[in-house]
C-alpha cells in the first residue's frame, strides 16, 4: 500500500469529506492502487519540457472592469437551505 | 412512412417543413415512447413533458408565421450536467438532487433559440466521473442492445436514449471520452469538438481544461447540424475560442478522396479486443475504398495518457467541487454542530464513492510535497502527448482507430476496480489532453453489441471529421440498426 490510513485521513480533512470507517478502509486500498498507477509518470523524461498551461496555447482573456451582472440575489437564494434577510445562514462561527 | 422515432433530425426537419406532421405531434409521440419504454433503461432523471409540449406548440406557431430557427420544432435531450432554468439539474448526484437551476447554460440557450424542443434531462455518471453510468445517484442506465450491459459513460443516458429512439439527438460532455465511448457502446454517433469550440458556461465543471460539450446523434449529418448551432465564442466562458463557425453541412457531402488517414500501431496491440479490431480495420478499408490513403503514425507517449489524465482530471475536480459546501445550494447536512461539521457532513453525504475518490486523488496530487511529482509532472507529460499529436498531424488529416477496447461490458463487471474502468478510455483520453476534436461512428457488431470507429482531427478539424464520418455512413448501414425491443 502506497498510502496508509493516516495519510488518507489527512487527505480527507484537506478535502473536507467525512468518511465512515468502511469508506476509510476502501479508500486506503483504492487510492493506493490509483497512486501506484499514476506513479508510471515518473518514467517519462520531461527534462526541459514546459508544463502545459492551455491545450491551444491560448491566454486567459481579461474583460473591462464594469458591472455586467444584474441583482438576482433572491432567485439565487431559492436554492439555499437556510437564508434570512438576504443572507446565507450557517452555524455560529464566533462565540 | 418510416416511424417518426426512427428518423434523423435532418429527415424530421424536412417532414416538419413539408407539413407531414407538427412538432406537437412529434413531441407527443416521443414522450409516449419515453413513458412506455424508459422503465427498461433508466435513461432519464427528469422528463420535461409540459415544457416540451409548450415549446413544440411555439415552434409550430413560429413555422406557421414563416419564422423559426435552424432547429425549429426538433426534439432533443440534455445531459443533466447542463443548467436549465427552472428545471432540476442534478449532474447525477445526491448533492444536486434539490437544485433548480436559476439560469440556462449557453448550450441550452443557443439550442432553444434555434427552436429545439427539450424532452428532458438524461441520466449520467455522478459529476461525469465514470465510464459506465454506474456512479449515478439515480442508478445505472441500461444499454438498449443488451439490458445487462452498460451504455457507457458518463453520457450514458444520452447514448441509450438516442440508440433507443427516444430522440434523434442528445447533448453530452466529454472530459476523457464521455461522449465517444458511450456512442461506440450503443451504436450511435458521438462528437467531441475542439477544446473551446463550444461554451462551457452553465455546464457543471468537472475538469475545466479538458471538459467540452458535444452531441450524440445517429448520423454525422445531424452532429454537423447541431454543432453549427452550439459552437461559437462566448464571453461568459474564459477559455472559449474566438474563431468563426463554419457551415459544417456545406462541405459534408464532399469526397474524401486523397484524405490522409493516420493509423497508430499501438491502438491495435494486445489491449484491444480482437474482434473489435477486425471491425475497425474493415471500417478503415471502407475509407480507403473512398479514396483515402493510410499512413502509419507514431504516438510514443500514448501509454502515459491514462495516468496523466488521472492526475490532471482529479486535480481539477478537487478544485471545482470545493464549491459544494452545503451553504448556498446543494445538499445540506442536518443539525450541524459547527461550520466545519456542516462542510464535512454535507460533502460526505452528498457525494458518492467515485466522486469522493477523485476529489481525494486530486487533493493528494496537489498537496504540499507532492505537487511537483504529480501535477507538474503530469502537465509536462501532457505537453509531450500534445506534441506527439502535433507531429502526427503534419502528415495526416485524421487519425483512425477503435473508440473503446471492447464492446459494452456487463453492469457490475468493472465497478470494483477503478483502474480497469479507467483503462476503458485509453483511446479517447489523448484527444482531451491535447484539446483535439474526436468523432465516433458505428462500424459493426461483435456478439450483437455495437462497436465504434474513432476519428481524431487536428484543432478545429471538425469539418474534416464530420465529412469523413458522413462519407463512411453513406457506404454503411450500421447506424441504422435498431435494438429489437426499441423498433
Amino acid at each position: 500500500m502506497s498510502l496508509d490510513k493516516e495519510q488518507v485521513h489527512h487527505i480527507a480533512v484537506l478535502a473536507r469529506l467525512k468518511l465512515s470507517d468502511e469508506e476509510y478502509a476502501e479508500s486506503v486500498e483504492k487510492l493506493s492502487k490509483i497512486v501506484d498507477f499514476v506513479d508510471q509518470l515518473a518514467q517519462a523524461d520531461t527534462a526541459d519540457v514546459v508544463p502545459m498551461a492551455h491545450p491551444l496555447d491560448a491566454a486567459q482573456r481579461l474583460r473591462p472592469d464594469v458591472v455586467t451582472e444584474t441583482d438576482n440575489r433572491d432567485r439565487y437564494q431559492e436554492n439555499s437551505a437556510s437564508v434570512s434577510d438576504g443572507l446565507y445562514l450557517v452555524p455560529k462561527v464566533i462565540e | 412512412m418510416m416511424g417518426l422515432h426512427q428518423q434523423t433530425m435532418v429527415e424530421l426537419a424536412a417532414g416538419l417543413e413539408k407539413g407531414d406532421f407538427t412538432s406537437a405531434e412529434l413531441t407527443q409521440a416521443l414522450l409516449d415512447r419515453i413513458g412506455s419504454l424508459d422503465d427498461k433503461l433508466n435513461a432519464f432523471v427528469t422528463v420535461t413533458a409540459t415544457e416540451a409540449l409548450a415549446a413544440a406548440t411555439r415552434a409550430d406557431e413560429a413555422r406557421a408565421s414563416g419564422i423559426g430557427g435552424a432547429l425549429n420544432g426538433l426534439p432533443l435531450i440534455h445531459k443533466d450536467i447542463f443548467c436549465t432554468r427552472g428545471v432540476k439539474t442534478t449532474c447525477g448526484s445526491k448533492m444536486l438532487d434539490n437544485f433548480i437551476s436559476p439560469y440556462d447554460a449557453t448550450v441550452v440557450e443557443k439550442l432553444a433559440d434555434a427552436g429545439a424542443v427539450v424532452l428532458g434531462k438524461s441520466n449520467m455518471d455522478e459529476f461525469a466521473m465514470g465510464s459506465s453510468n454506474e456512479t449515478s445517484y439515480f442508478g445505472p442506465v441500461r444499454n438498449p442492445w443488451n439490458l445487462e450491459c452498460s451504455p457507457g459513460g458518463s453520457s450514458g443516458g444520452s447514448s441509450a436514449s438516442v440508440a433507443a429512439r427516444f430522440a434523434p439527438a442528445a447533448t453530452g460532455t466529454d472530459t476523457g471520452g464521455s461522449i465517444r465511448q458511450p456512442a461506440a457502446l450503443t451504436g450511435t454517433v458521438g462528437l467531441k469538438p475542439t477544446y473551446g469550440r463550444v461554451s462551457r458556461y452553465g455546464m457543471i465543471a468537472f475538469a475545466s481544461s479538458l471538459d467540452q460539450a458535444g452531441v450524440i446523434t445517429r448520423s454525422s449529418e445531424d452532429a454537423a447540424l447541431l454543432l453549427g448551432v452550439m459552437a461559437g465564442f462566448d464571453e461568459r466562458d474564459s477559455t472559449s475560442i474566438d474563431q468563426p463557425v463554419p457551415d459544417y453541412l456545406a462541405s459534408i457531402g464532399d469526397s474524401i478522396k486523397g484524405l490522409r488517414v493516420g493509423i497508430v500501431r499501438q491502438h491495435f496491440d494486445a489491449g484491444l479486443d480482437q474482434q473489435t479490431g477486425v471491425r475497425v480495420k474493415d471500417a478503415i478499408a471502407v475509407l480507403e475504398s473512398l479514396g483515402a490513403t493510410t499512413v502509419e503514425v507514431d504516438l510514443p507517449n500514448l501509454d502515459l495518457s491514462v495516468p496523466t489524465y488521472y492526475v490532471v482530471a482529479p486535480a481539477e475536480c478537487s478544485s471545482n467541487l470545493s464549491r459544494f459546501d452545503g451553504v448556498r445550494f446543494g445538499h445540506r447536512a442536518e443539525n450541524a454542530e459547527d461550520l466545519q461539521d456542516l462542510y464535512f457532513r454535507s460533502r460526505g453525504e452528498g457525494f458518492g464513492d467515485e466522486v469522493k475518490r477523485r476529489i481525494m486523488t486530486g487533493t493528494y496530487v496537489l498537496s504540499a510535497g507532492y505537487y511537483d511529482a504529480y501535477y507538474l509532472k503530469a502537465q509536462q507529460v501532457r505537453q509531450l502527448i500534445a506534441d506527439d499529436f502535433k507531429k502526427a498531424f503534419a502528415d495526416v488529416d485524421v487519425i483512425a482507430g477503435p473508440t473503446a477496447p471492447s464492446p459494452a461490458f456487463r453492469l457490475g463487471d468493472k465497478v470494483d476496480d477503478p483502474i480497469q474502468m479507467y483503462l476503458n478510455d485509453i483511446y479517447t483520453i489523448g484527444a482531451n489532453l491535447a484539446g483535439l476534436p474526436g468523432l465516433s461512428v458505428p462500424c459493426g457488431f461483435v456478439d450483437d453489441l455495437p462497436v465504434g470507429l474513432h476519428l481524431v482531427g487536428a484543432h478545429f478539424g471538425e469539418e474534416t471529421l464530420l465529412r469523413c464520418g458522413h462519407q463512411y455512413q453513406q457506404q454503411t448501414e450500421w447506424h441504422k440498426a435498431c435494438p429489437e425491443a426499441f423498433k
